[in-house]
């Protein structure tokens, strides 16, 4: 049975099962990156609970996200006093040090001035310092959204422009492995640097007899601060926006010098990712990484005949699918399809980039996207003969997957149907590696199960 | 709750503990603005009542998360279409705030009503369709014009108060449908299955026992909920209704407007179940007296299916403790029957769209000491399984965290569950799994046995 549409060309006025959620959740979750920080999202109820929803289905951590809770009252008279009364409850219940304030569409909508609120609130004896983004999610995803904070912490905080040698990186919304893993390479070049956000324990956290309110980790208010004197800013993501990203802020007033790369995933963004980083500290790659680099390669040769030719769709946020096409192009599989709901409009240009070097055709790439086009897509690629084998995805492709009988590797945000969601590796060499094993295995696995023999060896 | 201090001042009146002196407990109220309430919205409310009819398709007129956060959200089973698994959304835009998106929404509605022949759509109001002012009802009655089926306008703007308020929006939708239908072939010896959403094919185990009672079931409301079925509910005898915050309303309509009389069930728990099947033949025993002796024939039957396990169970469970806390509080009153089945004690039940009759109900039932709670939040929930060496907590995905992350069990009681927890099975079904949540060794590697060995 069908689950979308028939095949049709017309653009659509309706959005059927969207590739993208909203621009508050990516805000929440940077805040959570922050070492003391209570998200808080001005608008009405559910916004915040299903926030939370959608968050803990694939983190499986508590999520808390405190709300004005806004009701018709507030939305005809307006919410200051439902702001006042809800930043002073939610920091002194959490003893937060901050509070990552965003706005839900009700807010934005409403257009009340939340300055005077906030003003207000910062009066009372003991208040916690409010960072404010304004993330109308009619505007944008939640890939925005999480920029939008980022770039809020920055702009608010980052007060202290006295030099140090230290270098920023903002790598965007990864996982938390993703995040210690940048962390341990960082740490490998030997020079100092503040990560921002950094969710990678707040969000993949050990059991505890007695847990804080808010978790232990976080990047440390003292370092985000001192963010605007750094020698430097690596910034993740070749789908950010020219203007409004942390980094450019750094740059524009402080003079931070910004290096924009790819998110890291598999050779070629990685290698360059790290030079990038031999630019910033003035240091060599160290031996650990090259002998990684190594290894993947060797692994890639290993493996170039099972991969080699085979028909793979890559859906996710933006920079992720840019990663993922360029991976896998390395690894000869012929990408036939990338799918966003991220509405840079850089998606196209950026795939054709990373496949310059390494295979002639291009994907079909389909920006703003849901996955309606992404069926289509596919359903007229096999009605073509091209029928894809493998899609590497979120796990909202599963039914698609399924339908078509193909398997589905999870990748990115958000999976909700599998464990360890919060520890998918997608970066650097050893994310590479991980990815690299499970592609060809999977695709083993298909041939495997499909021959008659039953073949013990590969 | 003593020794607790992380409860809001202003939610101090939402909590009691039985037997300490206060009886009332306050509820049904706006969440405390700054707290991390465990609710949703007006919209999620109408939502998860309207999601499970499947052959109606439901179109989200607001901006994007409206609409991706409910899709495929719930474990609402169809034994045929299932239009309902599908996210449509407006997915409104900057442009569409500013010059208004009425006749996005209508083209929107032609076009997915073109591409999937529903036998009604409903369409939901979201905060922004609200403040800007759209006019669902005249699209809808545009769009009823042209293409002959019922368009349905919900009025769930999510700031128009709470979840309840959802709940009614719901069944006002819904009861647009009623009475539309053609009753003649409804037989005397009929109802309605209101507040079941078939979770797990919940409501298939359900209406197997009313159709061996020799009983018609004329509509699902809402759980593989169909749009002519609805129709045609103004010609049932008696609506059984389950979930009471969520359909209620409906029932009291009918009843106004068809006379039809309703009461209340609970499919949760040996005795609620059996109790809910003997009160539906007691209304009808006067016309068909058969209906009350097969009801005892399915209770007997199916007890006797499950008792024995059910005695082997017990003797793993017996002494445990368990929390609950469910949106409904109907379920927490099941669950605590439940639990003394499996000789378990449950000191701490909570809801989070109680009403004061329910409360009252559930310290009746409930030991001295037990707490109970309305529209709690993480931080009270937290201090709670801190101070009281609870086993499990029964709740909704976005309890299971905090549980797990103090090393307490967890069974998921709301509408993501995969398993039948209804009727007779169902709470074989719970008692297996209570068993292998409280009996697994994993706890014995949690920072809290380790203090306190077992």
């Amino acid at each position: 049975m069908k689950i979308g549409f028939p095949k049709n060309d017309k653009d659509y006025v309706s959005t059927a099962n969207p590739c993208k959620v909203c621009r508050p959740l990516g805000a929440c979750l940077a805040y959570r990156g922050v070492e003391g920080a209570i998200p808080y999202l001005h608008g009405s109820q559910g916004c915040a609970t299903y926030i939370r929803r959608y968050l803990i289905g694939h983190f499986r951590e508590p999520v808390d996200i405190a709300c004005s809770s806004l009701g018709e009252n507030e939305a005809v008279y307006g919410g200051e006093s439902s702001l006042v009364k809800g930043l002073h409850n939610a920091a002194s219940k959490y003893d937060a040090k901050v509070i990552g304030l965003a706005t839900t569409c009700l807010a934005e909508v409403q257009g009340e001035d939340l300055r005077p609120g906030i003003l207000k609130y910062g009066k009372q004896e003991g208040a916690a310092p409010v960072v404010r983004a304004s993330t109308p999610s009619f505007a944008g995803t939640h890939i925005d959204g999480f920029q939008d904070a980022v770039n809020a912490l920055v702009d608010q905080l980052a007060t202290d422009a006295t030099p140090h040698p230290g270098f920023n990186l903002l790598p965007g919304m990864v996982s938390p492995a993703d995040l210690r893993h940048l962390r341990h390479i960082c740490e490998l070049f030997g020079a100092p640097f503040t990560m921002l956000p950094d969710y990678s324990e707040t969000m993949d956290g050990p059991v505890q007899d007695d847990p804080e309110a808010i978790p232990e980790g976080g990047t440390p208010l003292s370092d985000i601060r001192r963010m605007a004197g750094a020698r430097a800013t690596l910034e993740i993501g070749r789908t950010l926006p020219e203007k409004e990203t942390a980094g450019q802020n750094l740059s524009d007033r402080n003079g931070v010098r910004l290096w924009r790369t790819g998110l890291p995933v598999g050779l070629r963004e990685t290698d360059a990712f790290l030079a990038r980083l031999e630019t910033i500290t003035g240091h060599e790659t160290p031996a650990e990484l090259s002998l990684d680099r190594g290894r993947l390669v060797d692994s890639l040769i290993d493996a170039h005949k099972v991969v080699k030719g085979r028909r793979v769709v890559v859906q996710g946020d933006e920079d992720l699918v840019v990663g993922m096409v360029s991976f896998l192009s390395e690894m000869g599989a012929d990408v036939v399809l990338a799918v966003s709901g991220g509405t840079s409009g850089k998606l196209e240009a950026e795939v054709k980039r990373v496949c310059a070097s390494v295979r002639e055709a291009v994907p079909k790439v389909i920006q703003g996207g849901d996955f309606r086009d992404l069926e289509e897509a596919v359903d007229a690629l096999r009605e073509a003969g091209q029928a894809p084998e493998l899609v590497v995805g979120t796990s909202k492709a599963y039914r698609l997957c399924r339908k078509w009988g193909i398997p589905l590797i999870r990748a990115g945000f958000p999976v909700h149907d599998r464990f360890g969601s919060q520890r998918i590796l997608h970066v650097g060499y050893e994310g590479a590696l991980r990815i690299l094993d499970q592609v060809a295995n999977c695709l083993i696995e298909a041939r495997q199960d499909d021959n008659p023999v039953g073949y013990g060896y590969w | 709750m003593s020794g607790l201090t992380s409860i809001f001042e202003e939610r101090a009146g939402q909590i009691l503990t039985v037997g300490d002196g206060r009886d009332t407990i306050v509820c049904d109220k706006k969440s405390l603005s700054g707290a991390v309430s465990q609710r949703a919205c007006v919209f999620c409310g109408s939502r998860v009542v309207l999601y499970p009819i499947a052959d109606a398709i439901h179109v989200v007129h607001g901006p994007i998360g409206c609409a991706a956060y409910t899709w495929d959200i719930r474990g609402a089973l169809s034994s045929g279409p299932e239009l309902h698994r599908l996210s449509f959304s407006t997915d409104l835009q900057e442009h569409d705030i500013v010059f208004g998106a009425q006749k996005k929404l209508e083209r929107a509605l032609a076009e997915l009503i073109e591409i999937h022949h529903p036998k009604a759509a409903f369409v939901y109001a979201t905060c922004v369709s609200g403040l800007i002012g759209d006019d669902l009802e005249a699209a809808a009655r545009k769009l009823t014009a042209q293409y002959g089926i019922p368009v349905i306008p919900v009025e769930s703007e999510g700031f128009k108060g709470t979840k309840r308020d959802g709940y009614s929006a719901a069944c006002k939708a819904m009861m647009r449908l009623v009475g539309t239908g053609d009753i003649s072939d409804v037989p005397k010896l009929s109802i309605n299955i209101l507040g079941d959403f078939n979770l797990a094919g919940e409501i298939w185990i359900i209406r197997r026992y009313f159709e061996a009672m020799g009983l018609h079931v004329v509509a699902n409301i809402t759980g593989d909920g169909r749009v002519d079925d609805i129709r045609r509910a103004h010609g049932a005898s008696l609506n059984v209704v389950q979930c009471s915050g969520s359909t209620m309303d409906m029932a009291r309509a009918m009843k106004d407007k068809y006379g039809i009389p309703f009461l209340r069930a609970s499919y949760f728990g040996i005795e609620d179940m059996a109790e809910s099947l003997y009160a539906v033949a007691r209304h009808f025993q006067d016309i068909d007296y058969s209906v009350m002796t097969r009801a005892r024939e399915v209770v007997r039957q199916e007890l006797t299916k499950i008792m024995p396990e059910l005695k082997e169970i017990r003797k793993s469970c017996e002494g445990k403790k368990a929390a609950v806390y469910v949106g409904g509080s109907f379920k927490a009153f099941s669950l605590i029957k439940a639990f003394r089945h499996l000789g378990m004690k449950v000191t701490l039940v909570g809801s989070q769209t109680g009403t004061s009759e329910d409360y009252r109900e559930i310290q009746e039932i409930s030991d001295p000491g037990t707490v109970i709670v309305d529209d709690t939040n993480p931080l009270e929930l937290l201090a709670f399984l801190k101070n009281n060496d609870v086993d499990l907590l029964v709740g909704g995905v976005k309890e299971r965290p905090l549980a797990h992350k103090l090393g307490v069990g967890f069974v998921d009681h709301n509408h993501e569950r995969k398993l039948a927890l209804e009727g007779f099975e169902g709470m074989l079904n719970f008692a297996r799994e209570v068993r292998d949540t409280v009996t697994s060794p994993v706890w014995l590697f949690t920072p809290r046995k380790e203090r306190r060995p077992v």
